[in-house]
């Protein structure tokens, strides 16, 4: 009985580790598929599926037969002991040894291939890394195409973009996050009139849509002739990410045990002095997960970079949408230039996993 | 004596002050000014300079963090070199400031221009009443948008909501959950537009022709299973179906992590207490998991529903909206930028905000329950 019970209760382990392993294997398919691709020939990319790089029998030419003249093509053909038409010819026909012959092109050619079917082991074909150096590069590239045509083009300059990411990323988190941490302050701390009806506008737009804001905002960006720099876009971001900022800061400000703030300030402490000595290196943690949240958010933002910054100043998901939209079907170009983009949040999340997913969950919200 | 003595004391006393406190003025203005000044020059060095990318960046950098940061200390240091009284109530203001400002500025005062922007024509400068909204809310192209976004809200949601469950559920029960965790997790890292990339590549399509050879994983699966390769993304209805996916691959992890934590705050005596009096691991399931993180189910839907209201990106980038594909912030896109029509898209961006009014008449609520006090 109790052995049942054992049995029972491995089997279904078994199955949760399946049925897990299972999602898991779909779940990364996708990514890896991008990442094998990345390191490929162009060539090889357009001929062939990423997954030929894995062990597989593959039809591997041994030579071509050309028909004689007197061959009549439209009736079936006598070819290396057998009788075939062209029809059958072109969709392949293998021989008693295994071999098999491929019409080429159309009846004029008068040619037929022989291949064999062999396998191939892992990586038969060289990997490189030419193009991720080809999709950083801002300079002329070449590649060869399917049919092995050289193709000269424009580089992305995908490295241009992700120096404007940190540009961009590293100014609209640490702004916010000094401006929030203020106000949080002033609103948990500190006596003023106003204060609960400034605080409610604050909880009111934390999940107004975003869209609300552009169309005025450009207005006055144009006015301003803010549009297409950094100041404007780290402005846009700190006006998109303060709400949700001061809402979680002051969250966690508010729960700072009141004696310790009261000690402080009868020891002669100014506000400025509690806020920099003792409120923010106790906000550590708070400040930390919406960093994190903050940063992949204006990292990975396209909508907020495409209205306000566009092609002047380009970040990285602006240029790889370009991409698309330019060259949809280089994927050795895109391929390469979607792993480039997302280098840096696949390094935050495995760095710092455990406030990376606090931060996130603290930031769903945002509107 | 003893009086002009007194006077004259007086009177240096007076003068004296005087000069501190001109001094003081001069010194709290010139400070601040001199501040702005070099803020503003970098702000023009910024714009127009053609440096070398590498040493723009860092500048930039530089001069964002440590320019804010700044304007916090000046201004903190300006109100405290004011008499004490009136120290001690703009100081506050100083604090909460910078952030309210911002805040109205770029979300409270926008919903007010937004919302009298939609009764405007185009280019916002006649009265139209209530054509955008006629526009809005008639248009064939809406109507679609109106459906796509309701095919996102209901199917997104609830596999990206179910899947979470599931696979929370499942990990909670093996040794391993950490690393199903942080894989279904990932792609919560990574940008839409990323994605847009990793799924287009799955859902390519070459087309047919002799040597042709399908690079598209989807078609690949068809093809090996004895079908026919398709243009995936081009076949309306069903390319929504293909863009969806896109979403649950993204959102899964969030539902799944939320979902997962709610699972860990289940008593254990109380699941052990069902097992005892023989329920199946599926009646425990609906008899008590489900009942006992029903709250944490409906914040995550809450959550995905918004996200697929507003989605924008995947669309984007995947089909632009077209072949039926189109969502409501991809056509606010298109009108305000394509066609250059505030008036509409002005409309467009009220219809998204009316539909998250129930979530923030709900976090006020919330809000007030939560701290009487305030």
């Amino acid at each position: 009985m109790a052995g049942g019970y054992k049995n029972q209760k491995k089997m279904s382990s078994l199955l949760v580790n399946g049925i897990l392993i299972l999602i898991c294997f779909v779940w990364l398919l996708p990514t890896v598929g991008v990442f094998v691709t990345s390191l490929r020939n162009s060539q090889d990319i357009f001929t062939s599926g990423w997954w030929s790089i894995f062990p597989h029998q593959e039809n591997i030419g041994s030579g071509e037969i050309v028909l004689d003249p007197s061959v009549n093509v439209d009736e079936p053909m006598q070819i290396e002991g057998i009788t075939a038409t062209f029809e059958e010819l072109r969709a392949g026909v293998t021989l008693p040894d295994g071999r098999i012959l491929t019409w080429y092109g159309n009846k004029r050619t008068r040619t037929v291939l022989i291949s064999d079917l062999q396998w191939v082991g892992f990586f038969h074909k060289p990997l490189t890394t030419q193009n991720y150096a080809d999709v950083l590069t801002g300079k002329t590239i070449k590649f060869t195409d399917a049919s092995g045509n050289e193709i000269i083009r424009q580089g992305n300059n995908l490295g241009g973009a992700f120096l404007n990411s940190i540009a961009v990323a590293v100014p609209a988190t640490i702004i916010p996050i000094l401006i929030a941490a203020f106000a949080a302050y002033g609103f948990a701390w500190l006596n003023f009139p106003g204060r609960g009806l400034l605080f409610t506008m604050v909880v009111a737009i934390l999940v107004v849509p975003l869209q609300i804001s552009l169309v005025p905002i450009l207005q006055d960006y144009t006015k301003l002739n803010l549009n297409g720099t950094y100041l404007g876009i780290w402005l846009a971001h700190t006006g998109f990410g303060l709400p949700l900022a001061t809402y979680l800061l002051f969250n966690y400000m508010s729960t700072l045990p009141r004696d310790l703030l009261e000690a402080a300030y009868i020891d002669g402490a100014s506000n400025f002095t509690i806020f920099t000595k003792l409120i923010l290196p106790l906000s550590v943690p708070a400040l930390a997960s919406f960093a994190i949240f903050q940063f992949l958010w204006v990292w990975n933002d396209y909508l907020i970079a495409l209205v306000f910054l566009g092609d002047k100043n380009r970040v990285i998901t602006f240029a790889l949408a370009s991409i698309v939209g330019e060259k949809g079907q280089d994927w050795h170009l895109l391929t390469a230039g979607a792993f480039v983009s997302m280098i840096m949040p696949l390094a935050v999340f495995f760095a710092l996993q455990r406030y990376f997913v606090r931060g996130l969950l603290a930031g769903s919200v945002k509107g | 004596m003893n009086v002009p003595q007194n006077k004259n004391r007086l009177t240096s006393g007076l003068v004296g002050g005087l000069v501190t406190t001109i001094g003081r003025i001069l010194i709290s203005v010139f400070v601040p000014a001199i501040t702005f000044l070099v803020l503003w020059q970098v702000f023009i060095f910024l714009r127009d300079s053609n440096a070398p990318q590498l040493v723009i960046v860092l500048v930039a950098i530089v001069w964002g963090v440590v320019g804010v940061a700044l304007l916090f200390v000046v201004s903190n240091w300006f109100v405290e070199q004011l008499p004490a009284e009136w120290s001690r109530r703009l100081q506050p203001f100083v604090y909460i400031g910078p952030a309210v400002a911002i805040m109205a500025w770029y979300l409270a005062i926008p919903v007010i221009r937004t919302l009298i922007l939609s009764f405007k024509d185009d280019i916002g400068s006649k009265w139209i009443g209530f054509d955008n909204y006629i526009f809005a809310f008639t248009d064939r192209i809406m109507l679609e948008a109106f459906r796509n976004n309701l095919l996102w809200m209901i199917v997104g949601t609830f596999f990206s909501v179910g899947l979470g469950l599931l696979i929370a559920v499942l990990a909670d029960r093996s040794k391993f959950e950490s690393v199903y965790k942080a894989i279904i997790f990932m792609p919560m890292a990574i940008s839409f537009v990323g994605a847009g990339v990793i799924w287009k590549f799955v859902y390519t399509y070459k087309g047919e022709g002799v040597g042709i050879q399908e690079i598209g994983l989807l078609n690949a699966i068809v093809l090996a299973m004895g079908g026919q390769s398709q243009p995936w993304l081009s076949i309306p209805p069903w390319n929504n179906f293909f863009l969806i996916i896109i979403m649950v691959w993204l959102q899964t992890g969030f539902s799944m992590v939320v979902i997962s934590s709610a699972i860990k705050g289940i008593p254990l005596e109380l699941l052990e207490a069902a097992r005892i009096d023989g329920a199946t691991e599926i009646q425990a399931f609906f008899g008590i998991t489900i009942p006992y993180i029903k709250g944490t189910l409906i914040t995550v839907t809450t959550t995905i529903v918004i996200f697929s209201l507003k989605l924008f990106d995947i669309v984007r980038v995947m089909t632009g909206g077209n072949n039926g594909t189109n969502v409501i912030a991809n056509e606010f896109y298109l009108q305000r930028f394509t066609y250059g029509n505030t008036g509409r898209a002005s409309a467009i961006a009220i219809v998204l905000l009316l539909a998250v009014i129930p979530i923030i008449v709900n976090n006020l609520r919330e809000f007030n329950r939560e701290r009487r006090a305030f």
